[in-house]
């Protein structure tokens, strides 16, 4: 996680660690000012909340709350936990030949999407590395919503806007959206008591246009934490009301803290960490993402299987000890790879890690070491999802 | 809000120390928990390491640091808190109590009087 990066590398005294209250003031007046940074539309919120608030993808964004990263992170795995993921950008395609674009631009199939159903992917560049990951939702036979993250927000609208159809129109619906994600075993009951449509039988990766209040609005099976939970996108102007909302219903506000040992557990990837645009997508072992069915931008390198000497590999630590982006992985004495994120896991009782490891090298179980500074910390090569009782596929008739 | 005990000694990198005769304990203050976050390892230093004031003691890290510990006395270790290896949340809940670090043989008990009372420290962390 980019915006945490800067505090988990610092390797200075306590005092050192914990600047002034003044100076964090100033500090970020400056950041702010000097980054432009954005704010989302739930921002007061999270002052009111007591947020400790840091830059993420062009936004100040909550690390977390009062209660902490681990009480967030517990929340999702065994309650509900809430995110503010409005930094997040929304862009809408329309037009006959959306479709047939989408289907060129993406790693994924779109063409046989249904509608009601939404996929994951990558937008990859002609030399097959990964310019964003998202999701595309097909909302009508030929309208799309695509997902994309804060930071790639411009860049993708303009990369997707200069290669669709003439026919195709994109639109940036980032600002007037807001996106909020209800996350967690209790999600549903929650979810069910402040929307007009029930929510049986919606199924993983599968969503529907609900009702809160007099607005609509899009509900998702999908999220980023391995458990049963929606992404929620939502007219701006509600999202303050539908947060609190879900917080007296018994939902947890949780921050990028949380939401980043989260994925790590389930092995997810974060861009600019597991993804960028000069490692080739195939590399990411995320199969289900690329389609071997047609051709799309930068589909010859990415399935030149030749070009992927590494994959995304899981490491389980000995000890609770973190490992962090760039530590390197050895293996028998060699160098045998490098790590792309790595946390204390709450419920592995360890630390984890993801990284990319040589071909080769990688074998379930197999000894490895990281260099993580002046330490060398032992562990092996463990299978993804390092979390295996997510909820995240379950039958959401039982959890209503 | 912060909890500052009256019969503590305090650095400026937010340790305490608790003197009792020539042996001090060492942890870290209430502010300096709540400031790190939830504690997920510690590394303290070996039974009969010297440590000297002001210098590295060992390593804090939470699920958003990594903070290196400063000594705030010096002296031989003479005990460290093994349980913390396998539970170091204690800090968190427990920081004047059983969240403490080490204890020092100190080999020079005027050091103490360099440190700051729980008044100097709630004004320092008023003045931050």
């Amino acid at each position: 996680m980019r915006g945490l990066a800067p505090h988990i590398l610092w390797k200075g005294a306590i005092y050192r660690a914990l600047p002034s209250k003044k100076d964090l003031k100033i500090l970020k007046i400056l950041i702010m000012y000097i980054y432009k940074m954005k704010t989302t539309v739930l921002h007061s919120v999270h002052a009111s909340l007591g947020a400790k608030m840091s830059p993420f993808g062009g936004y100040d964004m909550p690390i977390q709350y009062a209660g902490g990263i681990i009480a967030e992170h517990n929340a999702a795995r065994s309650g509900a936990a809430l995110f503010d993921t409005c930094h997040m950008g929304e862009f809408m395609l329309s037009g006959p030949s959306a479709a047939v674009d989408l289907d060129r631009l993406l790693s994924n199939d779109v063409a046989n999407l249904a509608v009601g159903a939404c996929r994951y992917g990558f937008l990859c560049n002609d030399g097959g590395g990964v310019i964003d990951d998202l999701i595309t939702y097909r909302i009508a036979e030929t309208e799309f919503m695509v997902v994309v993250n804060a930071s790639g927000e411009d860049g993708d609208f303009n990369w997707i806007k200069e290669r669709v159809s003439k026919d195709t129109t994109v639109e940036n619906l980032s600002h007037a959206t807001a996106k909020i994600d209800l996350q967690g075993p209790k999600s549903p009951k929650i979810a069910a008591s402040l929307l007009k449509h029930p929510l049986n039988g919606l199924k993983y990766y599968r969503f529907m246009q609900n009702r809160y209040k007099d607005a609509d609005i899009i509900l998702s099976r999908t999220g980023y934490t391995g458990e049963i939970g929606f992404e929620i996108y939502c007219p701006a102007g509600i999202a303050a009301g539908f947060w609190n909302d879900c917080m007296n219903s018994g939902a947890v506000p949780a921050g990028l803290g949380a939401r980043d040992i989260l994925r790590l557990e389930m092995g997810y990837p974060l861009y600019g960490h597991e993804l960028s645009a000069d490692r080739n997508a195939a590399q990411s072992g995320f199969s289900h993402a690329i389609s071997k069915n047609k051709p799309f931008i930068g589909s010859a390198k990415v399935l030149d299987s030749s070009l992927s000497n590494q994959s995304l590999t899981g490491i389980s630590l000995d000890g609770r000890r973190t490992v962090h982006c760039g530590d390197t992985v050895m293996m028998d004495g060699k160098s045998v790879g490098t790590v792309t994120s790595g946390c204390f896991s709450p419920t592995q009782g360890r630390a984890i890690a993801l990284a990319y490891i040589d071909k080769e090298s990688v074998s379930i179980d197999k000894a490895v070491s990281v260099i993580s500074g002046k330490n060398e910390l032992t562990g092996k090569i463990a299978e993804t999802p390092f979390y295996k009782k997510g909820t995240v596929r379950g039958d959401i008739n039982l959890y209503l | 809000m912060t909890q500052v005990p009256s019969d503590l000694k305090f650095s400026q990198t937010h340790e305490w120390v608790r003197l009792e005769n020539d042996t001090a304990t060492v942890g870290i203050s209430d502010h300096a928990q709540d400031t790190l976050g939830d504690i997920t390892f510690v590394e303290l230093p070996k039974v009969g390491a010297q440590v000297k004031q002001s210098g590295e003691s060992g390593v804090i890290e939470s699920v958003k640091a990594a903070s290196d510990l400063i000594s705030p006395v010096s002296g031989v270790v003479a005990s460290v808190n093994s349980a913390l290896d396998s539970a170091p949340e204690t800090i968190n809940s427990d920081p004047y109590g059983a969240g403490w670090l080490y204890t020092v043989k100190l080999t020079d008990a005027s050091e103490v009087n360099g440190l700051m009372d729980a008044a100097a420290y709630e004004k320092y962390l008023e003045s931050e």
